[in-house]
């Protein structure tokens, strides 16, 4: 797959909440084949400061409008400056990076999407690609309080959406690996595809690990280069130090030392 | 578009401009292949190569740090055999210099890989890396004493007959006593520097970012000191000398030239812009122009003082 680095224009830039922002950029030329899980390194436009680009997954892609979404938690410096970003500037983009999921060839027909925080983003395109392809997915998100929950009514649009907050502000209370679906309801589903912090990655793990149910990962490593060519980004994969930029960043959980 | 005046030598090593790429930096040149040109580069030097295969060091490896980064990648490499079969194959046809940077633990393990890769055609130099430790000597680098330096190079110098570049620690007392050990040693050129020993702490978790605690400073916030090794190097040795550290533009690879380097590498900038390396070949094309230069080699150590 192609990998590009453009100029891209940002055509909106909207805060969904004192901690997230979504933008999207629009390409001039043909967007390149994206798969849903892959990701852009965005240099972040006028912040001193912040030296590296900053990796974030491909929320969404229309290729209509040529364009590409990004769904930013405002963490640091680098995120936060995303988040000024201005309708008519210009983020210099290199993408798309990594491999993604593998929607084409998925065996599965009714997997369930988990996200923590900030992880739900590489799974909307996911979702959307499942249900092109006749697989019914459906999302289980986990936010500490209602106040974070963010694009619920986009991502309901795609598939079934239930949600934890570890408050109890909305949905079940707990974490999602606290949840009915992943417990007492676990066994309709055939797949696992989970993306946020690490220790809930570690959970959802063991918990399909337990069930005997096939798992996914999107791992969020540091990265300076997103290319294959530093190392910064390894975890432990087939027994090996395996680039998360380049030969990730999704993986099956069964080739990861996770217990 | 061809460039004239831009052709340097490094030993008998022939490039057709002054731009390189810093080990490490830029993977095998493949990683890079969809924003460069790799046969407008100068040449490529691949990542760190070592007789054995190494896992190198554990996550996390890597911690931004203002105008630059640390890393503690550990030289995580397959081994030189592996790069014969596996990746020599898909990069000798390049008409670029492509130049293996070599590691070791031992004197015995330096010779041994830079013997394999002195059987391979299409790599006409390699870049040995002294600043690593030296497991007989308690862990000290070779590159850290003049006498440590100049045993390996010397080893080296015996088994391996193309260009011989010997890459520099810069953490050290006196950059020009290790140049003047590895010249004496059979060197055919130095390149300069390394990264530099830091640290980065975060507060919050009050953990280190490195899970080495240590790692290796590079980026813009180096280039000073970098420069200043590559001056004072000049004014110390006769072999060709390649700046490295912190380039970002032509104009820095230019002041690194008249510091008195012949050629340049780019190291770190190519992760914030992996076209970097065109930009500055042809932001040097530019300089020539208006300043008038008809040949690259004349800016060498031109600095005026
Ligand atoms: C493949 C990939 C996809 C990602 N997708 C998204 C996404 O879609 N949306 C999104 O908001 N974020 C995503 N991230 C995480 C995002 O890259 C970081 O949050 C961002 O780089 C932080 O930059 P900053 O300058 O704001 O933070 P900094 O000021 O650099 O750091 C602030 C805090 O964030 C932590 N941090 C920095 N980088 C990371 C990281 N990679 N993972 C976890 N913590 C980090 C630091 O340790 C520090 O505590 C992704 C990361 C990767 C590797
Ligand atoms: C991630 C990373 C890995 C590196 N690996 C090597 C290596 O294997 N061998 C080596 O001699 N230098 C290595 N270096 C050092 C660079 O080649 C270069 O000397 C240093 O980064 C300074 O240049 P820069 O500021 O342009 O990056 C590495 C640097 C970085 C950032
Ligand atoms: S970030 Fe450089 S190899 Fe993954």
């Amino acid at each position: 797959m192609q990998k590009k680095e453009s100029d891209l224009l940002v055509v909106s830039n909207t805060e969904l909440s004192k901690r997230a922002c979504l933008i999207t950029l629009e390409s001039k030329d043909k967007l390149p084949r994206i798969n849903a899980g892959q990701f852009a390194e965005l240099l972040v436009p006028n912040c001193s400061g912040v030296y590296l680009r900053r990796p974030i997954s491909i929320h969404a892609v229309n290729v209509q409008n040529n364009s590409i979404e990004f769904l930013v938690q405002l963490v640091g410096k680098g995120t936060n400056a995303l988040a000024n970003v201005k309708q008519g500037e210009i983020i210099n983009t290199v993408f798309p990076l990594g491999n993604g999921f593998d929607v084409d060839n998925m065996p599965y027909r009714k997997p369930l999407l988990i996200g923590g925080g900030i992880g739900i983003a590489p799974l909307y395109q996911l979702g959307v690609d499942m249900v092109s392809k006749g697989i019914q997915p459906t999302f289980l998100f986990g936010t500490r309080t209602a106040q974070d929950i963010i694009l619920k009514d986009k991502y309901n649009a795609v598939a079934p959406l239930f949600y934890t907050t570890e408050d109890g502000s909305f949905g079940t209370k707990g974490f999602v690996t606290d949840h009915q679906l992943m417990n007492s309801e676990l066994g309709q589903f055939d797949a696992l595809y989970v993306c946020g912090p690490t220790p809930m990655m570690k959970a959802v793990v063991s918990k399909a690990h337990q069930a005997g149910i096939d798992c996914y990962v999107s791992l969020e490593h540091k990265m300076a280069c997103g290319l294959g060519a530093c190392l910064c980004c390894v975890e432990i994969v087939d027994g090996t130090n395996t680039c998360v930029c380049k030969e990730g960043p999704v993986f099956k959980s069964d080739r990861l030392q996770w217990k | 578009m061809e460039m004239k005046g831009m052709n340097v030598k490094i030993g008998a090593l022939e490039c057709k401009n002054p731009v390189l790429t810093a080990s490490g930096t830029f993977g095998y040149g493949l990683e890079y292949q969809d924003f460069v040109d790799l046969e407008r580069l100068g040449g490529f030097i691949v990542k760190g190569t070592t007789l054995h295969h190494r896992e190198g060091n554990a996550y996390p490896r890597m911690a931004e740090t203002p105008s630059g980064m640390l890393n503690a990648v550990g030289l995580q490499n397959k081994g030189v055999d592996h790069f014969i079969e596996h990746i020599y194959p898909q990069i000798k046809h390049l008409d670029t210099n492509i130049i293996v940077n070599v590691s070791g633990a031992s004197i015995e393990d330096y010779v041994a890989c830079a013997e394999k890769i002195d059987a391979l055609d299409a790599i006409p130099a390699i870049e040995l890396n002294i600043s690593c430790p030296n497991v007989k000597q308690g862990g000290m680098a070779f590159g850290v004493t003049a006498s440590g330096a100049e045993s390996v190079v010397k080893a080296v110098r015996q088994a391996y007959h193309k260009t011989l570049i010997v890459k520099l620690s810069p953490n050290v007392t006196s950059i020009t006593d290790i140049a003047k050990a590895v010249e004496y040693a059979g060197a055919d050129s130095v390149s300069l520097i390394n990264t530099l020993l830091g640290m980065a702490i975060n507060a919050e978790t009050q953990r280190p970012e490195l899970s080495t605690i240590t790692g290796g400073l590079s980026g813009p916030c180096v280039k000073p000191i970098a420069l200043r090794m590559v001056w004072q190097t000049f004014n110390a040795v006769r072999i060709p000398i390649v700046g490295i550290g912190g380039i970002q533009s032509a104009t820095d690879a230019i002041e690194f030239i008249l510091a008195g380097a012949t050629a340049v590498e780019i190291g770190t900038a190519n992760f914030v812009d992996p076209n970097i390396t065109m930009k500055i070949v042809d932001g040097i094309a530019d300089y020539m122009q208006r300043h008038r230069i008809d040949n690259i080699n004349t800016l060498r150590g031109a600095l005026k003082v």
